[in-house]
């Protein structure tokens, strides 16, 4: 049987925070892979530094030391502009509050992150609206977030994070602003792109049963992380 | 194109905000447009004067009078062309209150030395053989509906007496800055009537205006002329038209810094009230940004975003302004003609309103966007988790 390469590769990461002369220790030590097309679950009580591990693991915090690889890049060596460019085209975001712009249909903010892709405007269009039905949402495109349910909202942040065809999908309690119907219908979105086109899904969340839907589930505890397999040394 | 799409939703999002926003500023354009018409109505004559004239008047004070033997001295100095004169009438048509400016001139030098009053064949040769004819530009003509060949009376208050003239001519202004208000006739008819009345007053002058043949002599000619009459019993002072225009304009340069100073206040305080509507906005949208960072955008876009919205803002009121002042000026000059004859809205005016809005626009995004590119991407993410 062939193992799956690693996607991620999280070798001695630490990082803590300021809090005025204080230094909070978050995250001590970390190591763990991830291989393409998992879907893994992180969980923890609050303030364990889930988040904090998934905005490292997304490019859009810094560590203290260690080293983080995502694919091919070391994205410790990235500046902050290659960082962004670099999130635009590797990672896609599902937020717990969807964090759609209000101005723009549904149909626009899945385009949004094409913008800083090459596409022309036509080709832009044609992909939102190919991630929108592959949300089951091709009959809301032309409708604004207000006027879409919560469930219905998180399926066009979930079309948007995939529109690129990013390397992997970051989400943070994408099911914990919704009920337990609308919960199911994302975890099941979410499962089926994992299945369907093998995207690799890290999932930060309090919910044990929508950690359940995950392959592997982390936990994190006072910022270490248990029940994690041996790492290769890098 | 999408990220124009968005910046002009941003702006109107808050709709009745935005409004009262655009309004503000439709307002201080306005005031600003008006302000700075009314600066440029005080320099009219000053703008109009041409290079090629000079004024000759009295040393002492332009009230004090000068022999008319002068024109003929003046004339034969070297560089100058053509001598016209004049003397203020001060006539007054009905009441006090209806002003124009009223002068007794020779006619022929005088149309020859002022080209921008236009008038027909017709009309330049009836001023010129008829005695009592008078010409009058057409913004007094039509303010008291006078036509050729009305008789008009003037009451005296320098020369005593009722004044009849006849309307021959009726000048319309070669150039915008031309003023259309005054009143001209005969200066041989002043003169014959006074050698009636009182001799003593007979052959005077107020002022000449010289006509030079080459304008970058002017301050040479100037002197010369001053130097014919030195220690004369009359001395001269000639200087530009400009200057001479100028002299009058100097006696009010208070108001007109007064009024120069508000306009700029009206300008500074639209200034604050945009820049208050983009720092909430933009404190509003700090979500917004933070998942357009997440995304991958760069700080120049949120910040073209932001000054985009500055100026979608402060452009709209701007261009609202603009057109709100041109009826605004009309009715504003119809009704201080008397005091302003040439008021019209320059596009020197409209080009510094567009400026001030850009100065707005730009002061006011300055802050939110500076913020903005400040937005640490996971610090901005836990405050909207």
């Amino acid at each position: 049987m062939q193992v799956p390469l690693p996607i991620v590769r999280i070798r001695g990461v630490s990082k803590s925070y300021q809090r005025g002369s204080q230094i909070l220790p978050v995250l001590q030590n970390i190591n763990f892979d991830i291989a393409e097309g998992e879907f893994m679950a992180l969980m923890g009580p609050s303030g364990s530094g889930k988040s904090t591990l998934l905005n490292l693991i997304a490019g859009i915090d810094k560590a203290d030391s260690g080293s983080i690889t995502i694919g091919a890049t070391d994205i410790m060596d990235l500046s902050e502009t290659e960082l962004a460019a670099w999130r635009s085209t590797s990672i896609g975001f599902i937020f717990q509050f969807y964090n759609l712009i209000p101005v723009l249909n549904a149909r626009e903010n899945v385009e949004l992150p094409l913008l800083l892709t090459g596409l022309s405007r036509k080709e832009r269009r044609e992909h939102a609206e190919m991630a929108l039905q592959a949300v089951n949402l091709a009959d809301r495109m032309d409708h604004y977030p207000s006027e879409l349910s919560g469930g219905q909202q998180q399926r066009v942040a979930i079309a948007r994070a995939v529109v690129t065809d990013p390397l992997m999908l970051v989400a943070d309690e994408p099911t914990g602003d919704l009920d337990r119907v609308s919960a199911r219908d994302i975890l099941d979105l979410m499962c089926r792109l994992n299945a369907e086109l093998g995207k690799t899904i890290i999932m930060v969340t309090h919910d044990p049963r929508a950690a359940e839907r995950a392959h592997i589930i982390r936990n994190l505890d006072k910022g270490e992380l248990n029940n994690v397999p041996d790492q290769a040394p890098f | 194109m999408f990220l124009i799409k968005l910046l002009f939703r941003n702006a109107f999002r808050h709709k009745l905000r935005t409004a009262l926003t655009v309004l503000g500023i439709t307002i201080a354009i306005l005031a600003f447009g008006l302000l700075r018409t009314v600066v440029s109505a005080w320099y009219a004559g000053v703008e109009a004067s041409s290079a090629s004239r000079l004024v000759t008047r009295n040393a002492i004070s332009l009230v004090f009078l000068l022999p008319s033997s002068y024109r003929e001295k003046i004339g034969q100095i070297d560089g100058v062309k053509t001598v016209s004169w004049g003397n203020w009438f001060g006539g007054i048509y009905i009441d006090e209150k209806n002003f124009f400016p009223n002068f007794a001139v020779d006619p022929m030098t005088y149309l020859d030395l002022y080209p921008e009053y236009l008038l027909t064949p017709d009309e330049k040769k009836a001023f010129v053989h008829d005695r009592k004819a008078c010409v009058v530009g057409s913004l007094t003509a039509r303010k008291y509906g006078w036509k050729l060949g009305d008789t008009v009376t003037l009451k005296g208050t320098i020369f005593p007496g009722n004044w009849d003239f006849v309307v021959r001519g009726i000048y319309r202004g070669r150039d915008k800055g031309t003023d259309e208000s005054q009143f001209f006739f005969n200066w041989e008819y002043l003169n014959e009537s006074i050698k009636k009345t009182s001799p003593q007053r007979a052959e005077q002058i107020g002022f000449f205006i010289v006509g030079i043949k080459n304008p970058d002599r002017t301050a040479e000619v100037a002197e010369a002329i001053d130097r014919s009459f030195k220690n004369s019993i009359t001395e001269t002072l000639t200087e530009t038209e400009k200057a001479f225009q100028m002299g009058f304009v100097s006696m009010t340069e208070a108001i007109v810094i007064a009024i120069q100073l508000v306009s700029f206040v009206v300008i500074i305080i639209i200034m604050a009230v945009v820049a208050n509507t983009m720092a909430m906005s933009a404190r509003e949208r700090t979500g917004e940004y933070v998942v357009f960072k997440t995304l991958g955008f760069g700080s120049y876009h949120l910040v073209g975003l932001i000054f985009g919205e500055s100026f979608v803002i402060t452009l709209t009121g701007c261009i609202l302004g603009i057109l709100a002042t041109f009826p605004a000026a009309k009715a504003f000059g119809d009704a201080m003609s008397t005091f302003l004859p040439v008021f019209f809205v320059s596009p020197r005016t409209i080009y510094l309103d567009i400026l001030a809005s850009i100065i707005v626009a730009t002061s006011a995004a300055i802050i939110p966007a500076l913020r903005v590119t400040h937005i640490r991407v996971a610090e901005g993410l836990r405050k909207i988790a």
